[in-house]
């Protein structure tokens, strides 16, 4: 395998971790601010505290790997990405700052504001969703290259029907991964209140996910043909990501085996985010960066891997160390620990 | 106008975000030391006093510690948005300390998490007091890539420029570069020395409103020798500093001194105004000493700005910024250093108002030098952002709308930073020590 695919591989591995722990998080914060609304905060606020305050800074730093790591072996992505990005950027910026400090904010202080919990909400869905707008700006057709210069034709990015498919697919996305989750999650601590809720969230969200994601291959049709024929030529991934919803809705229709169907969401989007990914192959952003001419030099590269492996040979350790005292500690979850 | 001109406005969001994200940063390099010193203390002393100020303050720094990822995040990516072909040149050589940073991050909130919540969980005290050592080292470990970062652009190295191209990239060797261990070490002392201060400050505060002796004077005391130690350390540091400007940066030591002719015999000059001819007034003039700060030598000769031509020399508003940090050292080692020989000596003018008041005003005064020290370093390095190879004009990102994002991100930190401020505020003063120290010696004593 040669280093650039190692490269992408790694930072794509990152980014679907990010999705999906991001996506728990940013779901869990819209359903906080909706049950505000309908009275029923307590289910749903105190598991989002047991699980989400100790780990979030792990979450952003999910985020914050990405895009170092994508600086660091695509430098010129820094180049293309940057000077377009600004806008987008800094918003999703903007929104990130206000979550991570509601945690600080809200939880650990004293009580806070429902001003702040209803921004917390709301930045749950707009982060994603200003997040998923750089994946339809890199099928390209929105950037042209001016002076020398990348120039993002804003307008017709809004007018795209692409955008808003994927806008849509990212949001829904987003609250059916947290909801899978937070059954299972809440079922282990024993909240059946909490499970029942959840539980409803998820198969209500389970067949608008499909519509969607069948949504963006249709549009991307029209969009970028080359993009298209090489995500069907990987139609297998996708069928076999499909059973895996299936299976996802059979056991939480039947109340049986949440585990296996967070196992089986994770395994579906997994195969459906690698799918996309590879159909990307090589472009960076279409037609202009290619993972080839885009890539550090060689001993850039290398020295990046080596410190990839050694760090993760430090935070995998780490990482169950946290896992078990949090996620997997029955007497903590339960809220027997402090 | 300067408001559309991405350059300038470049500059400036860059200038907010890091002096924003510094404050927090420094709070994280500087706390976990703190609070293991007094677990530890506690621990050894078996006594409550200093586990309970251990404590409180870890949950301080659970406010802290979240403003500074994400603000440390916002600037990590503006990095990317506001100095595109920067970031572009700078990633084939410096990457690999800008992706450690990330692990160093990693390691740090793993075990911070870790920490906070499980302060009665384990029977024996030392095995979570163990739990905070990664958390310090994973700070410190922030500190010292970013510096490393920070001190390539100084004084670039481990690759060479053959016709615009960049070959023989060796990125070890760009983490070693010449600035780097007087950078890194300045930066870790002074974070250590100003957190030591700033909570000393805050004990001397609540000493003057009258609140718990015992308590808030144990921390005082100890926290002003820790000041004393490393302030001492940050001085040292800085000479050699000095030193290492005048080797390989003259024209940022020559702006700072308001040096303009090459001489020998030179003197240090603090303050003071320029008048038409650039001639230094009202100025205090030490005798030599800037010889010394560069050479230790007090006869040595030291470059003056004349050599190097208009555009490449650096604002001469550092003179300030220098004379603040230097004034603020000496200033916090000299107060230091007398309350520790009047503890020893039983002298007790230290114990009054006025010496208080000059405790509390050393926390944000400390946070002033910092501030001083990075604008000093940063806007000294001007006209390049790799001194030497690129200037800020290539640098910058062409978008026209830095000024619309400027406006946002005051918005934003204003938020952040009246939240820190008021979140704290409700957190100590709705559980002063006093209440929490009864509930736990009613708990500690089963
Ligand atoms: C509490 C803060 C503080 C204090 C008391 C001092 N400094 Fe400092 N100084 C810093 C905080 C700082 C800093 C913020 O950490 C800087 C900015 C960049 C860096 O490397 O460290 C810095 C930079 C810096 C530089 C520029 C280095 C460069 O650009 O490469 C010099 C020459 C000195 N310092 C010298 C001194 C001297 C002679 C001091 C005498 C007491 C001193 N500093 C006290
Ligand atoms: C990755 C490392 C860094 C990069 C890429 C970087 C980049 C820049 C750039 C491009 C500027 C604006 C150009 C200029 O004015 O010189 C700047 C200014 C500044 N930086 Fe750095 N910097 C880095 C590290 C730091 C660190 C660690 C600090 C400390 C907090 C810092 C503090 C500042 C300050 C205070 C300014 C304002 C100076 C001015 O406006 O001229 N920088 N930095
Ligand atoms: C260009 C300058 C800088 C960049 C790009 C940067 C980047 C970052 C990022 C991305 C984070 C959040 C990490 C996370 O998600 O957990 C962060 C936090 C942090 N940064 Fe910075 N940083 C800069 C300057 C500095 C400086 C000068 C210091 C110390 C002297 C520092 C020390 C820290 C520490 C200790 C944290 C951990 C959070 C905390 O404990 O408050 N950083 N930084």
């Amino acid at each position: 395998m040669s280093l650039e695919i190692i490269g992408i591989s790694v930072l794509w591995l990152f980014l679907f971790g990010y999705v999906i722990i991001g996506s728990i998080d940013y779901g869990a914060g819209f359903f906080n601010a909706y049950s505000l609304l309908t009275g029923k905060q307590h289910i749903v606020s105190k598991i989002i505290q047991r699980y989400l305050s100790p780990v979030w800074e792990v979450t952003n730093v999910f985020f914050v790997f990405f895009f170092v790591g994508m600086v660091g072996f695509f430098p010129e992505t820094a180049f293309y990405f940057g000077t377009i990005l600004l806008i987008p950027g800094s918003i999703a910026l903007i929104l990130l700052a206000i979550r991570g400090s509601y945690y600080a904010f809200e939880a650990y202080g004293t009580k806070g504001h429902r001003g702040y919990a209803f921004m917390y909400g709301a930045s749950g869905i707009l982060i994603p969703a200003s997040l998923s707008i750089v994946l339809t700006i890199a099928t390209g057709g929105f950037v042209t290259i001016q002076n020398g210069e990348p120039t993002l034709d804003y307008l017709s990015l809004f007018l795209s029907p692409l955008t808003w498919a994927i806008v849509i697919l990212s949001i829904i996305a987003v609250l059916y991964i947290s909801a899978v989750f937070l059954t299972w999650y809440s079922h282990k601590t024993g909240d059946e209140g909490a499970t029942a809720l959840m539980r409803k969230y998820s198969l209500i969200w389970a067949v608008p996910l499909i519509i969607a994601a069948s949504g963006i291959i249709i549009e991307l049709q029209h969009h970028n043909e080359v993009h298209f024929n090489q995500l069907m030529g990987l139609w297998w991934l996708f069928a076999v990501s499909f059973l895996m919803w299936i299976g996802t809705v059979y056991f939480i229709w039947k109340k049986r085996k949440y585990g296996v169907a967070l196992s089986l969401l994770i395994g579906q989007f997994a195969f459906a985010f690698f799918g996309y990914g590879i159909s990307h192959y090589p472009y960076l952003l279409y037609p202009h960066l290619t993972i080839f001419d885009g890539f550090t030099n060689e001993a850039m590269a290398i020295a990046l891997i080596v410190a990839f492996i050694l760090g993760m040979l430090l935070l995998i350790p780490s990482l169950y160390l946290l896992l078990r005292l949090f996620l997997f500690d029955g007497q903590y979850i339960k809220g027997k620990r402090e | 106008m300067l408001f559309d001109d991405p350059v300038f406005m470049s500059r400036m969001l860059t200038l907010l975000t890091l002096s924003f994200h510094i404050f927090y940063a420094t709070i994280g390099v500087g706390l976990p030391l703190m609070i293991m010193i007094f677990q530890w203390v506690g621990i050894r002393k078996n006594d409550p006093h200093y586990l309970l100020m251990a404590r409180r303050w870890a949950r301080g720094f659970v406010v802290t510690v979240a403003v500074g990822v994400v603000t440390g995040t916002a600037i990590g990516l503006q990095l990317s948005l506001l100095w595109p072909s920067f970031m572009e040149l700078a990633g084939h050589i410096i990457a690999l300390p800008l992706f450690m940073e990330v692990f160093a991050f990693f390691f740090e909130a793993i075990f911070l998490g870790i920490y906070l919540y499980t302060w009665d969980r384990f029977d024996n005290p030392k095995k979570h007091l163990l739990l905070l050592i990664p958390v310090a080292i994973g700070g410190a470990m922030s500190a010292y890539f970013i510096t490393v970062v920070n001190s390539f652009m100084n004084s670039p190295g481990g690759f060479e420029l053959v016709n615009g191209e960049l070959v023989n990239v060796n990125p070890i060797a760009a983490m070693f570069t010449v600035s780097m261990p007087t950078k890194v070490a300045h930066v870790l002392a002074t974070g250590y020395m100003t957190v030591a201060f700033v909570l000393a400050a805050i004990a001397a505060f609540r000493l003057l409103q009258g609140a718990n002796k015992n308590y808030h004077k144990k921390s005082l005391n100890l926290l002003m020798k820790i000041g004393f130690i490393f302030a001492i350390a940050s001085a040292i540091i800085g000479d050699f500093s000095g030193k290492y400007l005048a080797e390989y940066q003259p024209e940022k030591l020559a702006a700072a001194e308001w040096h303009f002719e090459t001489s020998d015999n030179a003197p240090l000059v603090l303050w003071g105004v320029l008048d038409e001819n650039n001639e230094p007034r009202y100025a205090i003039e030490i005798p030599l000493a800037l010889s010394i700060l560069a050479h230790g030598s007090p006869s040595a000769e030291v470059i003056g700005l004349e050599e190097f031509p208009e555009e490449h020399q650096p604002p001469l508003v550092i003179h300030y910024f220098f004379d603040t940090m230097v004034t603020i050292g000496m200033f916090m080692l000299g107060l230091s250093f007398i309350y520790w020989i009047a503890q020893w000596r039983g002298w007790s003018f230290v114990q009054q108002r006025w010496y208080r008041w000059l405790i509390v005003l050393g926390g944000p005064l400390s946070f002033l030098a910092i501030q001083a020290g990075w604008w000093l370093a940063e806007v000294g390095r001007q006209p390049w952002i790799l001194r030497g190879i690129m200037t800020i004009d290539e640098a910058a990102t062409t978008s026209d709308h830095v000024g619309i994002m400027f406006i946002l991100f005051t918005l934003l930190y204003l938020i952040l930073g009246i939240g820190t401020v008021v979140v704290l505020r409700k957190m100590f003063k709705n559980n002063p020590p006093e209440i929490e120290s009864n509930e736990m010696s009613g708990s500690d004593s089963k």
